[in-house]
């Protein structure tokens, strides 16, 4: 009796979160996952059409140059995790004075505005009178169309958003450092192994738990990256071919041209590719994550 | 029992997500409320002055004004429209209308109001032969030009008469690469730029009956190569420079001969004091084969599933008359109004600006701005496969016949 009752507790205590779930996070996922095998109108209308949206889209050189441009990113931004490492070693050196300042000034970007950055960057990068290509004229270099060049888009993307998830992840890798135990250094420090070799042989090795925990968020962040490509780079834009992103093209089919149950498509098949990725790195996580 | 409040509350709040900007006031003692959504935050004050003249004239209605912004004015609206919550009134172009029309969220609306307008603007809120939007402004290119850059390269003013070689001609003398000074900006812009010069140089965009792309007609890529060839030719800048740069803000930089632009820069354009004096306006230039102006009105159409049909649609009547559409213009913002007669307080309000000799001489060779069902699509494909002739990466000739291609199996799909 009294446990039956628990039960019926149990449920009634969840029961407000699980239906805030179902509602904005289940029902739209079933509803997502439906209009992605169908051809919908802007004003409902929709026709099964199986998976001719799949099918289509895996044959469409757009989506293909998107999934290459979405992967040469998270590639990028992947890249700078090692600097966010270098970072936190630095900050993690005992006794750094001010180092609240620090942690508070690598983590602004974090808590700033995508779109407040993102219009910040374009202007530095702008080809005629941004500042980058100031510096680099004073220089004697021609600097380029950074975000109006296809060949350039994607990379200059690519900096603002290591720039803005340098601090974030810095800041994840030094709570990491710091719950390293003391006795370790001391220990090694007794059988003369020099900083240098502490560092590679202890610190690398117990902070790989918190790396991989940094590279699995890094990169499902960057497969989904929307919001710096569509401030920084226009719909008419000559540079949108080579910094086309998998949630841009989302957008563009979906409510750009109202092409509904495609746009859901993508969307699945992004959710697909991340699932994949996402599985592969916990696979390979027995091979270089030591957990204590 | 004692659960049910949270999860009250939760419902509610779904109830109120899924009901976002829907605003149907309950009738009382017959007075009348209706909303009017616009997204232009630069025609506030004449909306605002025209809502106060209508409520005056019917003092049982009341209208509440509200603004989106651009770029979330049609997801918003789509949004709302499925939902049957739609705004009384509000705000359509012609890209949109078909898909309004067809979809049943706008209702016919009363013909007889607008038989003096110009057709070109009208024609654009036709669908199935009735009108689902009544016109009050209206759009029209123009040629923009710096006159101290003319002056001191020593060339005339454009003039009403000119044609497309004395742009080029202008444009080559103007140029000066030690300045960084171009004689003309060729961005890739459909309503102030190619679609002009497609339909100039005897091409169309799409053709009459509406089911064939016209992409791929020798006028049509004549009018594009028209703009490629001056980027080319070095008179013009690269086609990065206007994905850095809005072309609007590079003009004003005052190191650009000319500009094909709208009549309603006229109101940024005043704004800078600097620029202000500096330049003036001119029709666009013939093309080879005829004269020809893209005319785009904005229209006010009206929800099918409104609960005051007759009072919404009396508004959208009064903002097409004469008495508002004088408002629109006396307030000198970013509208120019439809109605011939009315315009006069908008020339005033940029009295520098040739605008009226401008709109007078370009208003007879209007053309309506294609559109289809599916306009938003099209335009789509057009705009990605003719950035890369515009950034010299493909023939245009090239892009234009896939254009025509991709464009043609949507319109066959409508």
């Amino acid at each position: 009796m009294l446990i039956k009752r628990e039960w019926v507790w149990g449920y009634l205590l969840i029961a407000p979160m699980a239906l805030g779930l179902a509602v904005f996070y289940l029902w739209p996922i079933a509803q997502t996952l439906y209009l992605s095998f169908t051809e919908s109108g802007v004003f409902g209308g929709q026709t099964w059409v199986g998976t001719a949206n799949f099918t289509d889209l895996l044959s469409d050189e757009e989506m293909l140059g998107a999934l290459g441009n979405t992967l040469l990113y998270a590639v990028l931004v992947l890249a700078g995790v090692p600097l966010s490492l270098a970072l936190a070693a630095l900050l993690n050196v005992p006794g750094l004075r001010g180092l609240s300042v620090y942690r508070t000034l690598y983590f602004l970007p974090v808590v700033t505005m995508p779109a407040a950055m993102a219009l910040t960057w374009r202007y530095l990068f702008n080809g005629d009178f941004g500042a980058i290509n100031y510096v680099l004229g004073t220089l004697g270099i021609d600097g380029p169309y950074w975000v109006g060049d296809p060949d350039f888009a994607i990379y200059a993307i690519a900096v603002v958003g290591i720039w803005s998830s340098i601090g974030y992840n810095a800041v994840l890798l030094l709570a990491g450092l710091q719950s390293i135990p003391r006795h370790y250094y001391e220990a090694a420090e007794i059988d003369g192994a020099g900083r240098l070799r502490q560092f590679f042989r202890i610190t690398l090795p117990l902070l790989t738990p918190t790396t991989f925990f940094v590279v699995v968020i890094t990169m499902i962040n960057a497969l989904q990256v929307f919001d710096l490509v569509y401030l920084m780079v226009d719909l008419k834009s000559p540079a949108l071919s080579g910094s086309r992103t998998i949630v841009y093209l989302f957008y563009e089919k979906g409510f750009v041209q109202n092409q509904r149950g495609l746009a859901a498509a993508i969307a699945v098949l992004l959710l697909g590719l991340i699932l994949v990725l996402t599985a592969i790195q916990f696979r390979l996580q027995k091979k270089w994550v030591h957990y204590e | 029992m004692r659960f049910r409040l949270p999860m009250a509350g939760l419902l509610g709040l779904a109830v109120l997500a899924a009901g976002c900007g829907s605003s149907s006031e309950p009738v009382t003692s017959g007075k009348v409320a209706i909303s009017y959504a616009i997204w232009d935050k630069n025609d506030q004050a004449s909306a605002e002055k025209i809502i106060a003249a209508f409520q005056q004239a019917n003092p049982n209605v009341t209208v509440k004004l509200e603004i989106t912004p651009w770029d979330q004015y049609w997801t918003k609206l789509q949004t709302v429209a499925s939902g049957g919550t739609a705004p009384d009134v509000f705000w359509m172009n012609s890209l949109n209308l078909r898909m309004y029309a067809k979809g049943g969220i706008i209702a016919p609306l009363d013909e007889s109001k607008v038989t003096d307008l110009p057709q070109a603007v009208v024609d654009g809120y036709r669908h199935d032969g009735k009108l689902y939007g009544l016109p009050f402004s209206v759009s029209i290119p123009a040629l923009w030009y710096d006159k101290k850059i003319f002056d001191a390269a020593g060339v005339k003013y454009p003039t009403a008469d000119w044609t497309w070689d004395d742009v080029k001609a202008a444009a080559k003398k103007l140029t000066d690469p030690s300045k960084k000074q171009f004689g003309i900006l060729a961005p890739m812009l459909d309503q102030v730029g190619f679609y002009n010069t497609m339909i100039q140089a005897g091409g169309h965009v799409v053709s009459a009956d509406g089911k064939k792309s016209g992409f791929d007609e020798p006028g049509s890529i004549q009018g594009l190569e028209f703009w490629t060839g001056l980027i080319k030719d070095q008179v013009a800048p690269v086609a990065e420079v206007y994905a850095d740069t809005d072309t609007i803000q590079l003009f004003q930089s005052g190191k650009y001969g000319m500009q094909y632009g709208g009549v309603w820069f006229a109101s940024t354009y005043w704004a800078n004091p600097e620029i202000r004096e500096r330049i003036d306006v001119a029709p666009l230039p013939k093309g080879p084969t005829q004269e020809a102006v893209i005319l785009l009105g904005l229209a006010n159409a009206v929800s099918a599933k409104s609960e005051h049909p007759k009072e919404s649609a009396a508004f959208a009547e009064f903002v097409a008359s004469a008495q508002a559409q004088k408002i629109i213009s006396d307030s000198g913002g970013g509208a120019l109004s439809l109605r011939p007669d009315t315009q006069d307080g908008w020339y005033k309000a940029f009295p520098s600006f040739h605008l009226k000799e401008t709109v007078t001489d370009s208003l007879p060779n209007g053309v309506p701005y294609p559109v289809s069902m599916n306009t938003a699509q099209w335009q789509d494909v057009q705009n990605r496969l003719l950035a890369d002739a515009w950034a010299g990466k493909r023939p245009v000739a090239d892009a234009a016949k896939e254009i025509a291609a991709q464009m043609t199996e949507i319109l066959a799909k409508e």
